[in-house]
């Protein structure tokens, strides 16, 4: 009885449902498009972004303040998702570039994101203190207007991640094969970029900038430990993810501890459970059990040469001069 | 070969240069359709680099390639082109299905999601290959000739004019190389048009019409199919060791073919043996 109490007082204080709302809309969206991400071997371009997003609010704050706007931090977020795009979308031309200097170039922006937002604030007449509830997320105190902002930047985000699911697919898969084919590689490519930049200012609010990363990947991470099929792996990846925020912030709600941790604890527990039942369901498919080299002839004759490996005539050779 | 048949592959004087070095040299070659040319070379000759720039993939530094009469961009009718890439080792990030990396080559000119009956499409796609029954399984539960009968079943789904290869069979298992002289066969007396990067011409040498050889990044053959030497004769030879003692100017002893100095001089010099790659 005192736990549906429990529960119906959580889901009746609005506060709480603008939080699960929003948590919702991040545990479906962050996994889809970090399911991209994740195949194109850029599990960290989260980070990077949100190292940049961080310049970004202290940025709003600071033209905020010029501005006299009444709550100063009200263009942080509009600032955070101008700063957060910029950076994608240079990432991703200087990876076009070549991989070697697009490392050097992500470090770069990584470093210069948050020395930068640390400065910027200091200038707006904030402290580095100030900056903490964009760094670990503030879920508690997500506005209605932060609401909309949310959901109309989800709504961007799985439009165009589930909508061009085949395009992304074939230039994230294989990007020289894309480019063959007809498809505009570079404008999906930046497609994918500005919807990872969206999906951090959005995920911004429930789990801060520093692990919004974990809450593109960990998921993905848990979804490829149980399939073998991308389409799945997306589906799979956000079923945890709205499972891992949900459950994440609800215990929040009774436990006086970070939401954002939590959620992002709660995944990676569920990746190790995961890893380690892992054995029991897959024993039971059977894998066909197969030699990794490849089948082909050598330069070398041998006596005895074992019976269908080699298709080499023997004989008249001269090949082994 | 008939003059009169429409070029799909024109390039005049492509020069690619990559990473500072010139790879190609003033390259012209012409495919008309009906053809099947093979491109011949060592490794390092910049076989694999014509073909990827002739699709698009490697930016020019000079010169033009026309495919089906458009210049190289978007007006390129591109569902008339299928290309085979030479098979990845590292498998990608993410698990994927046969039937997903297939349907993939049902995208580009123009098309963005995937047209309805792109399960037939892809099924009937998978089925050429003989790799029906294996549509639902992850490639990387594939062998490596598997894995390659897939990306050729990606190129072959969109139904194109012109299929372009490179070394489709190199190091790959030998029933996988048969299945894909069979299937190749049948394209090609349907009317396929294909250029075909390759180590040697082996099992693919009945079907190849006319050979193009590439050394140091210039043609220095265009025309019938050089003749493998007596030495190595046989359909299904595997080429891996041009051994050709270098007798500096000397002749060479090796191929007794009319081509064998534009082939195999200098070869042995400092070639690497070649793996499966």
């Amino acid at each position: 009885m005192t736990l549906f109490s429990e529960l119906a007082a959580m889901l009746t204080d609005p506060l709480m449902q603008r939080a699960l709302v929003a948590a919702l809309l991040v545990g479906v969206s962050a996994p889809v498009v970090g399911t991209y991400l994740v195949q194109r071997k850029l599990s960290l371009l989260g980070d990077g972004i949100g190292h940049v997003a961080l310049t970004g609010v202290a940025l709003g704050w600071l033209v905020g303040a010029a501005m006299g706007v009444v709550p100063n931090d009200a263009l942080a977020v509009p600032g955070a998702v101008v700063a957060a795009v910029l950076g994608a979308v240079a990432i991703e031309l200087v990876r076009e570039r070549g991989r070697t200097s697009g490392d050097l170039a992500l470090a770069l922006l990584f470093y210069g994101g948050i020395a930068g937002g640390v400065l910027l604030i200091g200038i707006a007449g904030g402290s580095a203190g100030s900056l903490m509830q964009y760094l670990f997320g503030s879920i508690s105190t997500v506005t209605s207007s932060d609401l909309v902002l949310t959901v109309v930047l989800s709504a961007v985000v799985l439009l165009v991640g589930i909508g061009l699911r085949a395009a992304l697919f074939s230039v994230s898969h294989d990007e020289e094969f894309a480019r063959a084919s007809g498809l505009p590689v570079r404008s999906l490519n930046i497609a994918v970029a500005v919807v990872a930049a969206l999906t951090v200012t959005v995920s911004m609010r429930v789990v801060g900038l520093l692990l919004v990363s974990a809450l593109m990947i960990v998921p993905v991470a848990v979804a490829q430990l149980m399939t073998r099929s991308f389409r799945r792996t997306m589906v799979v990846a956000s079923v945890v993810g709205v499972v891992v925020c949900v459950l994440g912030l609800s215990y929040t709600y009774w436990n006086n501890v970070s939401p954002g941790a939590t959620i992002v604890v709660l995944a990676i527990l569920t990746y190790l459970l995961v890893a380690a039942l892992r054995p029991l369901w897959l024993h039971r498919r059977p894998r066909v059990a197969r030699d990794p080299h490849p089948d082909i002839p050598d330069d070398v004759e041998l006596d005895l040469v074992p019976t269908g490996t080699s298709n080499r005539t023997t004989g008249g050779d001269t090949c082994s001069a | 070969m008939t003059t009169t048949a429409p070029e799909l592959v024109a390039a005049h004087g492509l020069h690619v240069t990559l990473g500072g070095s010139e790879i190609l040299r003033g390259i012209d070659l012409s495919v008309r359709a009906g053809e099947v040319v093979a491109l011949l070379g060592a490794n390092g000759s910049g076989k694999s680099t014509l073909v990827r720039a002739l699709v698009g993939i490697v930016p020019l530094s000079q010169g033009s390639v026309e495919l089906f009469d458009a210049p190289l961009g978007p007006r390129v009718p591109w569902q008339r082109l299928g290309y085979v890439p030479q098979r990845v080792a590292a498998p990608s990030g993410m698990p994927s299905t046969a039937s997903e990396v297939v349907a993939s080559g049902l995208l580009g000119g123009g098309r963005l999601r995937l047209p309805r009956g792109w399960r037939e499409r892809t099924a009937d796609a998978l089925d050429l290959v003989g790799l029906a029954d294996r549509a639902d399984d992850s490639t990387a539960e594939l062998s490596g000739g598997q894995q390659q009968r897939v990306l050729i079943a990606r190129a072959l789904v969109r139904r194109p004019d012109l299929l372009v290869l490179d070394e489709p069979v190199a190091g790959v298992d030998k029933q996988s190389q048969e299945t894909f002289a069979e299937t190749m066969t049948r394209l090609v007396d349907d009317g396929l048009t294909v250029l075909v990067v390759l180590h040697e011409l082996g099992a693919l040498s009945p079907l190849i019409g006319r050979a193009v050889v590439l050394r140091h990044g210039r043609v220095v053959h265009d025309g019938a199919p050089p003749r493998a030497s007596s030495t190595h004769a046989g359909a299904t030879h595997q080429h891996l060791h041009p051994h050709e003692p270098d007798d500096g100017d000397g002749p060479v002893t090796g191929p007794s073919t009319g081509l064998s100095d534009t082939l195999y001089r200098g070869l042995a010099a400092g070639h690497t043996p070649r793996n499966a790659s």
